[in-house]
């Protein structure tokens, strides 16, 4: 048993109903009680669908349990196919119609039906949803696909030089309630076809069943989102020889890594090393003087495994960040986020507590986070800007206007979508530093909420949560825990009052670093001869 | 027999399940925590439902499930013992804590009276342990908070007193609006259940006459009946009329004479008139849709019927108690089908036939309907905003002219 306030993820059936919602003429009928139609909105609301869920629920009830639910299944089964006509089935269960074992898998195979069947065993005590998603992925596309003719000369990828055509590739993995995955296939359309490379297929968002069906006329497989579409290119790769791509083409670096990789299994010349430089804007906004402001802007990176690793890459690489925290909640994708970390000298934090990751991002004291809507939330109780990279996410992160992750174009995202919080930021410091001029306006509004505007005097040093305060609950109704963390320090007013003298941008790293020289030297007062000492310390 | 038509349908539903009361009940007990006892779907079904994250941490969470307990080669007693304890340590303000069944729990029929009479014993007054189930598999949406207030009737002190208890989640607001109206018509010995301090619980006995907030407290008004209490039978305290009717029907228990009810009743009821007027005019001839979700509908279709001259095309109900609900049904007008249960594709048949201006629905049907043109008002919003009693049938009646005076500002 485990106890949990918030989960990044739900069960593994809501995985499955990601892949069905996506598709065009699929439908699921999900053996599940009364309730778990909830789920409903996570799509209607969220993604903000204008159509229901291809889902049919039995929402058997208590009375029904002593009775044949088998024959309830099964009259389910027979409605949603008359009414639905789908031109495939999934047929699973969700996590109490798991414990009473009723096989709706087996029960909808002998009903004699012409259409095919995919019988989901999701297992909705171990597995959660990205699992549950690439499972049935998985499933839905070996299940059409198993009995298709193999090659027998093998599948060669460099087959559309002697074609006369110019060479295709399947996009694999763009699914709903994925973070910005309708754009990211906009985008990483538009890029390979200025390389001249079609799109085959795009599964599962907006595919039909023929589109599965066509998957294997494709010279290559795109593994567009590793966590729910890498087994499934697996499966393609042993049992047709397609190869797939392994990288993730989010920023600018690895958007390049992205071209290359693609033209070299393709068989193509490779693409200019340099293209990103003149076809997104992030390289040189980037290097222009007014981002001299960044460097070195501490970030603590948290959400799904695919996400944080593209993010570490560019707030290293391209945006000169220091990275001081790196995590995921995705447990499949533990192995390459824990190198990702140990080269930038951090120990991940591989955890679906969202208390611990607020605990190491306090602790950390990041001057922006990246991260899904929980660390939204927490980023906004410390008073820290951030901006959100990845699920679990809220209706607000679906925006109206395109604005992808992948490609030259979601560089350029990424670039306003993180620089813009940071900045934010930086008008609040200076919001708290001016407060005392009469020019300032009563009564200013923080976009940080509780913690900016009037009161962000307690920021102007950064903040750290008080670990382990159960008193942060008992605020939850103002969210402000915020204290300044000196434990068994003490400032003396000559200290504090030389430390009131060093300019506001850095005057949090500089209390950190004074009372962290402080605690080495075993000193518990601070005054203005230590801040100097621990400045000499610190840049010697 | 005169009266709207009783219908009755089964098959698949789109409806919550008693956890969701939870996203209401926390907030009206501040010292009480919930705890779920079940899997990850009623975990993520809690905080899908409450909507947005806005709290650092929540007072309800879900003991987790794994494969082993269910293999138990954990024992669950003990595991639940452990993690109550380990979110006691961390939470000690709480002074009620909720053991709530799920689907799951309620299925490998683990015994929640049981850990609950265990740790109430182990915690030694310091924490109260009760539990109920919230499981879908036996209950929906509001009948949550039934079960969570039966579970306490057991615990509350019993008393002679000639009192008058209303029962049902109120915003706290309301519920002082409506405390100062019935002290003006001098009935002050007045509790309330659930109260605001899950300590401080109401005492009840024969001289206790129970007035329900709310139309979906049918185990509870048994237990009440139990303990010697006399449960009225009102017209619920929704819109002007339905309010007046429900004061009225409390203040004849304790023999207010006529005369006073109307001097504080009145004046009340001309100036919601005034506050009705608006809505009416968007109101009035418009055909409304009710699917089945909360309980409230009865009541919210004679509000809408009576007071605001709405047409009603079927009025849906997850489960319809004839005794609770005599003099709503009673208000209806002849003919008006008034179904019990769900068949959700049945229903959205007759919805898109009907071609309703309005339909009341859950979350998950909203968005669809919306994109077929037809306007929608979310069940849930109607759980959560301060609608009962008289001054607030204005701002009740305001809930449904929205969305239509909004399709009328986008449409021209």
């Amino acid at each position: 048993m485990e106890l949990t306030l918030w989960t990044y993820e739900g069960p593994p059936h809501v995985g499955a109903m990601r892949i069905a919602a996506s598709m065009k003429g699929v439908h699921y009928v999900l053996h599940a009680p009364q309730g778990d139609t909830y789920a409903d909105l996570l799509f209607t609301m969220i993604e903000r669908r204008g159509k229901r869920p291809p889902v049919t629920y039995t929402t058997f009830q208590a009375r029904d349990l002593g009775g044949d639910t088998a024959e309830l299944v099964k009259r389910h089964i027979r409605e949603a196919v008359e009414r639905f006509k789908p031109d495939a089935l999934l047929v699973g269960e969700s996590c109490t119609a798991e414990l009473i074992q009723d096989q709706p898998g087996a029960l909808a195979g002998g009903m004699g039906f012409e259409l095919p069947i995919v019988s989901l065993e999701l297992p909705a005590y171990s597995k959660k949803e990205n699992w549950g998603a690439s499972e049935t992925l998985y499933q839905l596309v070996r299940g059409l696909l198993k009995n298709q003719e193999v090659n027998s000369e093998g599948h060669n990828p460099k087959a559309w030089q002697n074609q006369g055509r110019r060479p295709r590739v399947n996009l694999i993995g763009p699914s709903l309630l994925g973070f910005r995955c309708r754009d990211d296939v906009i985008e990483i359309s538009r890029l390979l076809a200025s390389h001249g490379i079609d799109v085959n297929t795009v599964v599962p968002l907006e595919a039909t069943v023929a589109d599965v069906m066509r998957l294997t006329e494709a010279d290559l497989n795109i593994c567009l989102y590793a966590e729910i579409s890498e087994s499934c290119c697996s499966w393609m790769e042993r049992q047709f020889g397609m190869p797939f791509t392994r990288t993730m083409p989010i920023g600018v670096g690895a958007t390049a890594d992205f071209l290359a990789e693609v033209h070299g299994l393709l068989g193509m010349d490779p693409p200019d090393p340099r293209e990103g430089e003149h076809s997104s804007k992030l390289p040189w906004y980037s290097a222009s003087v007014d981002s001299t402001y960044l460097t070195g802007k501490r970030v603590f990176i948290f959400g799904d495994g695919s996400h944080v690793l593209a993010a570490a890459r560019i707030a290293n690489e391209e945006l000169g960040f220091q990275v001081v925290g790196l995590g995921t909640y995705s447990r499949e994708m533990a192995r390459p986020v824990r190198a990702a970390a140990k080269a930038l000298g951090l120990e991940a934090l591989i955890s679906d507590d969202y208390l611990a990751v607020e605990a190491a991002m306090a602790e950390a004291v990041p001057e922006l986070v990246l991260g899904t809507q929980m660390e939204r939330h927490s980023a906004k109780r410390l008073g820290i800007p951030c901006a959100v990279i990845s699920t679990p996410m809220h209706v607000q992160d679906v925006p109206a206007r395109f604005s992808p992750q992948m490609g030259w174009e979601g560089a350029n995202v990424i670039f306003d979508s993180w620089v813009h919080p940071l900045m934010m930021g930086l008008e609040e410091h200076l919001i708290g530093m001016f407060r005392h001029d009469f020019e300032f306006v009563d009564g200013h509004q923080s976009h940080l909420g509780h913690l900016g505007g009037l009161q962000s005097a307690q920021v102007d040093d950064v903040p750290a949560i008080e670990e382990n305060a159960p008193e942060s609950s008992a605020t939850e109704a103002n969210g402000s825990s915020v204290a300044v963390a000196t434990a068994s320090l003490e400032w003396t007013v000559d200290g504090e009052a030389e430390l009131k003298k060093i300019p506001f941008f850095v005057r949090g790293k500089v209390r950190r670093n004074t009372e962290a020289f402080a605690k080495e030297k075993g000193l518990n007062r601070i005054d203005s001869e230590t801040l100097y000492d621990a400045k000499a310390h610190f840049s010697a | 027999m005169s009266g709207p038509t009783l219908l009755k349908e089964s098959g698949p539903r789109e409806v919550f399940c008693g956890l969701t009361s939870i996203v209401w009940l926390h907030r009206r007990m501040p010292d009480a925590f919930f705890l779920v006892v079940g899997s990850r779907t009623c975990a993520h079904l809690i905080q899908s439902a409450a909507g947005v994250m806005i709290f650092a941490e929540p007072r309800f969470g879900t003991a987790i499930l794994n494969e082993r307990d269910l293999a138990g080669l954990a024992d669950a007693q003990e595991e639940l013992d452990r993690v109550a304890k380990e979110l006691l340590q961390r939470r000690p303000e709480i002074r009620t804590l909720f053991l709530v069944g799920s689907c799951p729990s309620e299925v490998i029929k683990l015994d929640l009276s049981r850990a609950a009479e265990r740790l109430t014993d182990e915690l030694q007054g310091r924490v109260r342990v009760v539990n109920y189930s919230g499981s879908g598999i036996e209950t929906t949406f509001t009948q949550g908070e039934d079960g969570a207030l039966a579970a306490l009737i057991p615990f509350l002190p019993s008393s002679d007193e000639r009192q008058l208890l209303l029962v049902g989640t109120l915003a706290d607001a309301v519920e002082d609006r409506l405390v100062h109206l019935f002290n003006k018509l001098n009935i002050n010995a007045i509790k309330s259940l659930p109260p605001r301090q899950s300590t401080d619980l109401p005492a009840v006995g024969p001289g206790t006459t129970v007035l329900l907030t709310q139309p979906y407290l049918t185990t509870t008004a048994r237990l009440l009946k139990d303990r010697g209490a006399r449960v009225l039978t009102a017209p619920f305290p929704l819109g002007a009329e339905g309010s007046r009717r429900w004061m009225e029907t409390a203040a004849r228990d304790f023999e207010v004479d006529e005369a006073q009810m109307d001097s504080v009743l009145s004046p009340l009821m001309e100036r919601a008139q005034i506050a009705l007027a608006p809505h009416r005019e968007v109101l009035k001839g418009k055909r409304i849709f009710l699917l089945p979700e909360s309980q409230l509908e009865l009541p919210l279709a004679r509000f809408l019927q009576r007071e605001c001259g709405m047409e009603l095309v079927e009025v849906g109900t997850p489960y319809l108690n004839r005794d609770q609900m005599a003099e709503e049904i009673a208000l209806l007008p002849e003919g008006t089908p008034v179904m019990e249960g769900q068949h959700v594709e049945l229903q959205l048949d007759r919805v898109r036939e009907s071609k309703p201006d309005l339909v009341v629905c859950g979350m998950g049907l909203a968005n669809p309907l919306e994109a077929e043109g037809i306007a929608t008002k979310w069940s849930i919003e109607l759980v959560f905003s301060p609608i009962h009693g008289i001054d607030q049938a204005g701002e009740l009646a305001e809930l449904f002219s929205r969305p239509l005076r909004r399709h009328q500002l986008l449409t021209h």
